[in-house]
Order: structure tokens, then C-alpha cells, then sequence
């Protein structure tokens, strides 16, 4: 694992996942639909679990468990197991940030009736009273503030 | 003693997994109790810690027993120790202010409330105290997530705030985590101590250098560093007061913590600076963002979006700091998150206190009555101001004076000029306020004669248990004011590799 540069040309999978990792940051940034955001952040982040996945594989290589047959002292026969353990950790940290984004969405759909980030900023930028006012967790908190710099 | 580094994370989030049980009431003081509890735990061994660190040495913690590089380690050496110290300190007093509001704001999702802010707490003391860049990742996820919980809760408009600030973070850690799948691909190990040995004595290739430019970007949307800001204004400005009391003065510092342990321990300062010119890259962009966040600043009229734009333009400090990369500049930053942090709880906690009596926090529609009804609020208003805007003999002086010294030895003369420049931008968004506050009479509804509702207005100072905890950090930057000589010969300079 010398020079990325070369790694990259020698393994078309990096193109692969080169072009995941695009697919998912246009889907977090350019789509309308609050939903088509989380499924582009899940594509992102395993866009980034399958790079670490395919930068430890080796071919020819076996489990990283002691087999008496298998030279130990030749690094090519083993898989490292470390990346691997890494993604799983990864992964858990993973379905976190989508549960926690999907709790928002349903919070957000309670508040405005829609997902749809265009129809979401016009309510944003002219709140209608009885939008501001039914929240549970509002006493007091009016301030008359301009909403600028929205998007 | 030498379980200190793991005590105190684990403290915060084994307090934060009990303060979740329990019923949902307004009437439940348990999960404060708890919250409380831990904070204050976790506040003390961090200054058992500190002074263990700097009078001692470093205390290296292997997890499970696990000798590095194998194994995880946890590291309290100065650096470390003074963050930790700081985060735990300012939440502790941060949390028994709001506790008030919380019960108003909150609801009766008051376990979640407290469950979610001691995850947060834990997991930024986590990400100071970890040696290992794959544990720091899943660290900067915990307290992540828990800030997107936080700042979700208050007006109708957070949620939404709350989503692009998920999704903007999630991108940041993703290229913060390929950023350390290139440094592991390249180098071959994960802890920060193996790395700082190995970097240098392997060839510098695009791959080194594209994880160092990934990593400084993730750290960079964490710690809204301009122009990766986007997502801080609306969040701190929607979220519930008690949890932008909380977030906003310790979450972008401890970016800020990662990004100086990436330029300084992890990669050669030299490379950084010299090698792909980063640490210029970073100056440039908190330069920048002093002057943005500044001048967006004063065009606000609502306090609490006034403060966050504020805190874009103090990250800008920050990067400055650390972007002139000479021990001055780097003792400025430092000094500058550290006062940061008790200037804006400061602040912030002004802003819930005029909510919380006045019910509005709209800068227009302050005037003189509101300092005859809280006169100590007011003086911890003025006092948080000056320290913002830099006047001697507060910490806010001495932090940019470190700053101003640093550019003046770096001879960066543009770095200079930004730093004055944002002194006068600085006065006049706070002046602005006092003015109200202190000099303007001419209220609309005002009635000299009326002495009923002077009595009425009179009375109305926050309860003990809010206005106590805004006058300690009031107080305390004029303490650490004179203090700070101290500070920095016994903590700040200790911090530092000498080079």
C-alpha cells in the first residue's frame, strides 16, 4: 500500500466507490426531497465503509486466524483485520446518524406537513401565527427576528 | 490516579445512560440530579487531572489493558487536560443555569433532555482525551449526535435547522474518517503517537497530503470554520435556549482542540506550514470569518442570531491562531477558546435570562428598564461585552493580545490589520446593545410617572439559581484576566513542543 495514485489506477473498485461517494454527496446536497438527502448520506457513508473495506483485501489471502499451514511470517497470506473491525464500528455509528435523521424528518413532517425542502423554506421565511404557536416546547419564544440566510 | 483519563468520559456517559431511566414529567428533578451529579464528578477529576499533568507528566491510559499500538490509549498531558477542565467546567455551570428553563422549553422530555446533554459533554472529553484517530471519529459521532438532539429541541423551525446540521456533520466526519483511511493506508497505524514518529520518515506522496487536507476539512464543518459554516446560525438560533447555552460555547472549541492536535502532534508543523502550505490555507479562512461573521453580526436584530454569528467570527480567532502556527499565535488560540468558551455561556445565558423575564430577546426592544428589572444581568451583559470586544483588564484582551503578538511575528501584517479591524466590528455590535441597555431612556411605552409599573419592573431579576451561575462566568472573566499571566506560564506553555 505504497502510492495511492498507483493503487487507485490498479483497482478499478476505487472507481467504484469514487463514484458512490459522488452519487451520495449530490444526493445530500442537490436533492429536494428531505428523505433522497438521508438515502444520499447512506450511500455516502457506505461509500466510505466499502473504501476501507477494499483497501484491506488482498487476493490469495486467508483469514486472519493461525493456520499451522500457512507461513504467519509472510505478511501477503494474512488479511489485515483491523479495517474490517473499523467498518463495523462504523457501521453502528452509522444506523445512529440515520435514526436520529429519520426522528427529525417525522418531527419535521409533524411541524410543516412536508418534506420537500423548496415548500419547507417558504413556510421557514413567512411563518403563518398558528405556526409558531401550537409547539409544545414554546412559551414564550417569539422573537421577531428576520430569517435570513436560510438556504 | 491513573484511571483519570478513562474516569471521566465513562462517568459522563454511564450518568448519561442512567439519567434516561425515569418517568416523563416536567415534575422529574432526577435526571438534573444525575446530570449534575456526573458534571461535577467529572469537573473534578479534571482538575485532579490538570494538576496531575502538569506537575506529574502526562498520564497515558492503555484500554483494557492493551499496550498501544494494538490497543486504544487515552492521553491527559497539559493540552488535553486544560480542554477537558474546560468543557466539564463550563457545562457543569451551563446546566444548573438552564435547569429552569429546560423544565419550560423542554417539556417533559426532560430525561432525554439531560441523557442527550452529558453524551454530549462525554464525548467531546472523549475526543480530547483519545490518542487514537478511529476512537476520536467515533467520539466526534457520540457528541454529534447528541448536539443534533439538542439543537432539535425549542421552536418549530429547529427540527429543520437541527436536519442540515446532521446532514452537513455527517459529511464532515465522513471526510474526516476517509481522511484517516488515506493517513492508515499510507502510514499504517492509527495512534497519534506511532504516526508523529512515522509521518516524517516516510515519503511525503498525494496520499499524506490529501488525508491531511480531508481530515483539516471534516474538523473544519465541525467547527463551522468559514466558509463551512452554513449550518450554525440557524441551528443555534432555533434550538431551545438552555441547549445553545450548552452547545455553543463548548462544541466548536473542541473542533478547534482537533485541529490543533492534527497541525501540531500529528503532522509536522513544518510540513503543514511549508510542506502543503495548510496551516496558511486555515489562517486565510479564519481571517475571512472574523471579518463575515463580524459584519453579519451587526446586521442582526435578534440577540441570540446576533451571538451565533458572533461565534463564527471568535472560531475565526481561533483558526487565525492556529494558522500563524508559531507558539504565540498557537498560545492565542488556545487562550482564545478557553476564553471564548466562558464569554459566550456568558452570553448566552444573558440571552435566556432576558427570555426568560422579558420574554423576547429582540435588541430593539430593550431599553433602560430592562437594566432597572435586572440590574446583575445587565452588569454580566457589560462585563461579557467588554471581554468580547477585548478591553483590558478581561480575557478577552489578553487572548487577542497573544494573537496581535503572534501576527507580528509571523509579520503577517494582513492577520493584524483583520484583528483590529474586528476589535471596531466588535464594538460596535455590542455596543449596540448597551447603548440600549444603558443610555437609552425613550422607550416607547415608558411613563416616568408611572411608579406601579416601576415597581412591577423592579422585581422581575432571574431566580438565584440562573442569575448565580451568569455572574461566576461574568466574574470569571475578570479573574482569569488577571490571572492569565499565570495561566500561560504554568498551563499554556507546558502544552507545546518546543521547536
Amino acid at each position: 500500500m505504497s502510492d495511492l495514485l498507483e493503487y487507485v489506477q490498479d483497482r478499478y473498485a476505487y472507481w467504484a466507490i469514487v463514484l458512490l461517494m459522488i452519487i451520495g454527496l449530490y444526493g445530500m446536497l442537490f436533492k429536494n426531497n428531505l428523505h433522497k438527502k438521508v438515502v444520499g448520506m447512506i450511500i455516502f457513508q457506505n461509500s466510505m465503509i466499502l473504501l476501507f473495506v477494499t483497501a484491506a483485501f488482498k487476493w490469495d489471502a486467508t483469514v486472519p486466524v493461525r493456520d499451522p499451514e500457512i507461513d504467519v511470517q509472510v505478511v501477503e497470506n494474512y488479511l489485515n483485520p483491523l479495517p474490517h473491525t473499523l467498518m463495523l464500528t462504523a457501521i453502528v455509528v452509522g444506523v445512529a446518524i440515520v435514526g436520529v435523521a429519520f426522528a427529525l424528518l417525522i418531527k419535521i413532517y409533524d411541524n410543516y406537513g412536508t418534506i420537500e425542502e423548496d415548500e419547507l423554506l417558504n413556510k421557514l421565511e413567512s411563518p403563518s401565527p398558528e405556526d409558531d404557536g401550537d409547539c409544545d416546547t414554546n412559551d414564550t419564544q417569539r422573537s421577531s427576528s428576520p430569517k435570513g440566510g436560510s438556504a | 490516579m491513573n484511571h483519570i483519563p478513562v474516569l471521566i468520559p465513562m462517568v459522563l456517559l454511564l450518568a448519561s445512560m442512567f439519567a434516561v431511566f425515569g418517568k416523563r414529567s416536567q415534575e422529574n428533578y432526577l435526571p438534573f440530579l444525575v446530570a449534575l451529579a456526573g458534571m461535577g464528578l467529572s469537573a473534578v477529576l479534571s482538575i485532579i487531572g490538570m494538576v496531575h499533568s502538569v506537575t506529574e507528566g502526562p498520564i497515558h491510559y492503555h484500554l483494557g489493558g492493551w499496550q498501544p499500538p494494538m490497543g486504544i490509549e487515552l492521553i491527559l498531558d497539559p493540552l488535553s487536560a486544560f480542554f477537558c477542565l474546560m468543557i466539564t467546567l463550563v457545562a457543569a455551570v451551563v446546566l444548573l443555569h438552564g435547569e429552569e428553563r429546560v423544565r419550560i422549553e423542554v417539556g417533559d422530555r426532560i430525561p432525554a433532555y439531560y441523557s442527550s446533554a452529558l453524551m454530549l459533554v462525554g464525548g467531546l472529553t472523549g475526543i480530547v482525551l483519545t490518542g487514537d484517530l478511529f476512537n476520536l471519529y467515533v467520539f466526534l459521532e457520540i457528541s454529534s449526535l447528541a448536539s443534533y438532539a439538542l439543537l432539535a429541541t425549542g421552536r418549530k423551525p429547529a427540527a429543520v435547522s437541527a436536519f442540515r446540521y446532521l446532514i452537513l456533520g455527517t459529511i464532515g466526519a465522513s471526510l474526516y474518517l476517509l481522511g484517516i483511511g488515506f493517513l492508515f493506508m499510507e502510514v499504517g497505524s492509527l495512534n497519534m503517537t506511532e504516526l508523529a514518529v512515522m509521518i516524517p520518515e516516510v515519503p511525503v506522496t498525494a496520499g499524506i497530503a490529501a488525508a491531511a487536507v480531508l481530515m483539516v476539512v471534516g474538523i473544519g464543518l465541525k467547527m463551522a470554520l468559514f466558509p463551512l459554516h452554513g449550518w450554525l446560525p440557524d441551528a443555534y438560533t432555533f434550538a431551545s435556549s438552555p441547549a445553545t447555552t450548552l452547545v455553543a460555547p463548548i462544541g466548536t472549541k473542541v473542533a478547534a482542540y482537533v485541529l490543533i492536535r492534527i497541525f501540531l502532534f500529528l503532522f509536522a508543523i513544518d510540513f503543514m506550514k511549508e510542506g502543503i502550505q495548510l496551516t496558511t490555507i486555515v489562517g486565510w479562512m479564519g481571517a475571512a470569518g472574523v471579518v463575515w461573521g463580524s459584519v453579519m453580526a451587526i446586521t442582526q436584530r435578534d440577540m441570540k442570531r446576533m451571538l451565533a454569528y458572533s461565534s463564527v467570527a471568535q472560531v475565526g480567532y481561533i483558526a487565525l491562531g492556529i494558522g500563524l502556527a508559531n507558539p504565540l499565535g498557537l498560545i492565542g488560540a488556545v487562550l482564545h477558546a478557553f476564553a471564548h468558551c466562558f464569554m459566550k455561556a456568558c452570553l448566552f445565558m444573558v440571552q435566556t435570562n432576558f427570555l426568560h423575564r422579558l420574554g423576547h430577546y429582540d435588541i430593539f426592544r430593550l431599553d433602560h428598564r430592562t437594566r432597572v428589572a435586572m440590574p446583575w444581568t445587565c452588569a454580566a451583559l457589560a462585563v461579557a461585552s467588554l471581554s468580547m470586544i477585548g478591553l483590558p483588564p478581561t480575557i478577552g484582551f489578553f487572548s487577542k493580545w497573544y494573537l496581535l503578538l503572534g501576527c507580528i511575528e509571523e509579520g503577517a501584517w494582513v492577520f493584524l490589520a483583520v484583528l483590529l479591524l474586528s476589535t471596531l466590528l466588535n464594538a460596535v455590535y455590542f455596543f449596540r446593545v448597551l447603548e440600549k441597555v444603558y443610555l437609552r431612556s425613550d422607550g416607547e411605552a415608558y411613563d416616568d410617572h408611572d411608579e406601579e409599573a416601576d415597581q412591577a419592573t423592579s422585581s422581575r431579576e432571574v431566580s438565584a439559581a440562573m442569575l448565580y451561575p451568569t455572574l461566576v462566568l461574568a466574574g470569571s472573566l475578570l479573574v482569569l484576566g488577571f490571572a492569565n499571566a499565570w495561566i500561560v506560564t504554568h498551563f499554556l506553555q507546558p502544552m507545546f513542543p518546543v521547536w
